[in-house]
């Protein structure tokens, strides 16, 4: 723990002076409000390319229908953009929604913001969740979505401020992109006291997400304890390089001063109950369950590694000897204690730690004295295991200048993990990369790639294209095989897998492969469910859990809510409960939270009907876009079984058993390559038996097209969606 | 793996040695299952957390340790 841990860099001495170098370019007055039962009704549109700023109606029927958050994203989106649209084009718009539940202050984990935008990665909607206290200062504001369209000619901030009623496009040429000190800057700049900065946020993208396709989002808050302005992140799909392209600098809202009764819901006191109830939950048993409010999810790292689940160079192993060195008790000495990291108020869950008073070692911010946000385990998952580093201050070195330049750690994690396999294999080596010696383990040429990332320059700005394009790059260049390319290079539809193992669960293999926008582990994460605990044996068992969990955790997006306390706090008598999986307790408050607030009585079945009507949405979306169909949802070999030689061997008497007892052929005998292609063609086959059952499941044709009759079923039969499924046999 | 005719039990279907004694903490630890979110049946019968280290598990017994999600 850092001694002091108010003592940081700071970056606010030229404020006033970068901020008296602003042009106004618009100005356009609002009639601040309040929401009722959780919505305002309207939202915030702005056209970069007109500088035009307007107000649009919310109507019943997106309420209805696509209830908020991300589901309002989407449908923003699909208006927005043609099926030729391309990333960059100016009708690219990204659109910032809290969700109707957003912003209450009751219950736990109530303030996020769902991002949707075209992403560069894959060509289709990317969609992500994300603290901190833009979305809601928003809402408080008085607008329940902000679209940003078009592209400046120069850098801009655009200003919401719903103190004053008014929303400000500037220039602003002279403040850092990189987010750590922009974010500190534009807080000062726009907060007119000290109190006040907590009623600001700032949205903004550093400058390694103007040189890459992976950009992310870093969304603030001011921790008035630290005195800092903390950061999380949207970090999926490249949405920071969108806002980057519009010329867009930052994102500021000034909000009221919150209070807990802003949603104006329909019962306080039905919510009050059952957020009590969780509150209690967390403070009794956190301590003996995750530790979430001494170390964030960093609590998984050992355990993940405990079972053969945590990515080792390049998702070829699950363990390794050195995980001990970032485990979680590193983490909860290194994370400053007793200072309530909650990403919005109320959530007592608080697992948004920070490491204080980190040394920066490297590039432009060398000798900086910075709170690093994190690391969360998918960053040590990434940056460090996959890559084979086992340092602790070298993984907050990747996590401070991932946040700060604008890159999502997962992506850059498992890129790099690729980058260092294919170094291992002599796809590349030292000449291909431009001298970076990319070993397992060279922490300090990691780090060079990530700077360079961030300049544009040299081999990392191949790399900060992605995995897809480096394996066509790759190919192109004849650097390798290229099935080995495909069978290691761990993408998805152009998304970067997280930092889970699948190979060993076959509804995990789903559980990534078959999403809407790629393999991040936010809609069904099935390992235990399905390797340990034997729960889900057949292949219908499966296609149950891939139909109902994704569809549960769309609702969190839908409505402005995080995941973390669904499931990572368990009640006393869970275990007696029918279905302790799903906490049929929290699934009770949650409708308790949503009929509560907006007035709309719902039972849990609603909550699945609720999200059906917008995941298949997005999957014709999808489709309309040029992706999603069967063939989209396939994964690379990696995450299904053993690729190499030395990950056969290394997990021998499991995949030899596998052979004898499931596949009926007696492993002795054969050799290791034998061995690999029996092994492959069976789990092959399966999971094309796991789609085959999922897509029944859900309704979708063979082709996995969500035919005419589905989308009647739902209520979303609109003409358009109707015309792009027609035309894939739907 | 254990020869035939030793003591086994088998735990969620997975067959384990089995020894005089054993509690459901050695389970735990031998199946080096560390996720703290766990429920925990010998057969079909609830075994609460404050009880691992006391409850004897059987010759022969079922055991059922379901991991919740959390993580992901
Ligand atoms: S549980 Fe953690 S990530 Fe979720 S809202 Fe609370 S502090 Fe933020």
């Amino acid at each position: 723990m850092a001694e002091d841990y108010t003592k940081r860099t700071e970056y606010t001495g030229e404020a006033a002076q970068m901020k008296a170098a602003h042009v106004l370019l618009r100005e356009v007055p609002f009639t601040p409000s309040l929401p009722e039962l959780g919505y305002n009704n309207r939202t915030l549109h702005i056209d970069l390319t007109t500088l035009t700023v307007t107000e649009k109606p919310v109507t019943q029927q997106m309420k209805d229908i696509f209830i908020g958050g991300r589901g309002f994203g989407l449908w923003y989106l699909w208006q927005a953009i043609k099926p030729t649209t391309k990333w960059n084009d100016p009708e690219n718009d990204i659109i910032i929604s809290p969700g109707p539940l957003g912003g209450n202050t009751q219950y736990p984990g109530s303030g996020k913001s769902l991002v949707v935008t075209l992403s560069p990665q894959t060509s289709i909607p990317i969609d992500s969740n994300v603290g901190g206290y833009f979305g809601p200062l928003m809402k408080f504001s008085g607008f329940d979505a902000l679209e940003i369209q078009g592209k400046a000619e120069q850098d801009v901030i655009v200003v919401i401020d719903g103190q004053k009623g008014v929303v400000r496009i500037e220039t602003a040429p002279l403040e850092p992109s990189d987010s750590h000190v922009a974010a500190e800057i534009f807080t000062a700049e726009y907060a007119e006291t000290e109190a006040d900065r907590r009623n600001v946020s700032i949205v903004s993208a550093g400058r390694a997400a103007e040189n890459s396709l992976i950009g992310c989002l870093n969304f603030s808050w001011y921790d008035l304890r630290r005195k800092a302005t903390r950061l999380k992140q949207a970090g999926r799909g490249g949405i920071g390089t969108v806002l980057r392209d519009k010329k867009v600098k930052a994102l500021v809202c000034r909000g009221p001063q919150v209070r807990g009764d802003m949603n104006h819901p329909a019962d306080m006191a039905r919510i009050t109950k059952v957020a009590t109830k969780l509150h209690k939950e967390i403070h009794d048993f956190d301590d003996q369950q995750c530790h979430m409010r001494r170390q964030g999810t960093a609590h998984l790292v050992e355990i993940m590694d405990a079972y053969d689940l945590l990515p080792v160079h390049n998702f070829q192993y699950g363990n390794h000897p050195d995980t001990k060195k970032i485990a979680s008790w590193i983490w909860d000495a290194r994370f400053t204690q007793g200072i309530p990291d909650g990403c919005w108020y109320g959530c007592s869950m608080a697992c948004s730690k920070g490491a204080d008073g980190h040394i920066v070692k490297t590039g432009p911010y060398k000798g900086h004295v910075v709170t690093v946000d994190g690391p969360e385990y998918e960053t040590a998952g990434g940056c460090a295991a996959n890559c084979g580093i086992f340092e602790p201050d070298w993984l907050l070195e990747s996590n401070f200048y991932c946040d700060t330049y604008g890159i999502c750690t997962i992506t850059f994690g498992t890129l790099t993990a690729f980058i260092m396999e294919c170094y291992q294999r002599g796809i590349l080596n030292k000449e291909r990369t431009g001298g970076l010696e990319m070993t397992w383990g060279n922490a300090e040429a990691q780090m060079e790639l990530l700077h360079q990332m961030a300049r544009g320059e040299g081999f990392g700005k191949i790399a900060g294209l992605g995995v897809l394009r480096m394996k066509r790059i790759f190919t192109e260049r004849g650097w390798g095989d290229p099935q080995l390319l495909q069978d290691i290079g761990m993408e998805i539809k152009g998304l970067e897998y997280s930092q889970y193992m699948s190979k060993e669960s076959l509804a995990q293999q789903g559980g990534y492969a078959l999403t809407n926008k790629g393999p991040q582990h936010d809609e069904a994460w099935l390992i235990f469910m399905d390797m340990v605990n034997k729960q889900i044996p057949t292949f219908e068992a499966k296609a149950e859990a891939l139909y109902y969990f994704p569809l549960f955790r769309t609702w969190f997006g839908l409505n402005g809510l995080c995941k973390l306390p669904w499931n990572d706090i368990e009640p006393e008598d869970n275990a007696q409960t029918s279905e302790p999986a799903k906490v049929p307790d929290h699934v009770y408050n949650y409708c308790e939270l949503f009929s509560g607030i907006t007035g709309r009585e719902i039972q849990k079945q609603d909550i699945i009907t609720m999200s059906e009507k917008v995941y298949n949405f997005q999957r014709v979306f999808n489709i309309r876009m040029g992706k999603g169909l069967r063939l989209h949802d396939t994964p690379p070999y990696r995450s299904v079984g053993p690729v190499t030689r030395e990950e056969y061997e290394s997990r021998a008497e499991r995949y030899d058993t596998q052979m004898r007892e499931e596949i009926g052929v007696n492993p002795d005998g054969l050799s290791v390559d034998e061995k690999i292609a029996i092994t492959r063609r069976y789990r092959e086959d399966r999971y094309q038996k796991l789609v085959d059952a999922v897509y029944t499941r859900r309704g979708w044709t063979t082709d996995g097209v969500p035919p005419v009759s589905k989308l009647q079923e739902l209520g979303i039969d609109f003409p358009e969606l109707v015309e792009v499924v027609k035309q894939h046999g739907g | 793996m254990a020869a035939r005719g030793m003591a086994m039990i088998r735990v969620n279907g997975d067959p384990i040695e089995w020894h005089e004694g054993m509690t459901v903490r050695d389970v735990l630890v031998a199946r080096n299952y560390k996720f703290p979110l766990i429920i925990v049946t010998v057969n079909s019968h609830l075994v609460r957390r404050e009880a691992y280290d006391t409850t004897v598990v059987p010759d022969e017994s079922s055991v059922r340790v379901v991991h919740l999600m959390s993580g992901g």
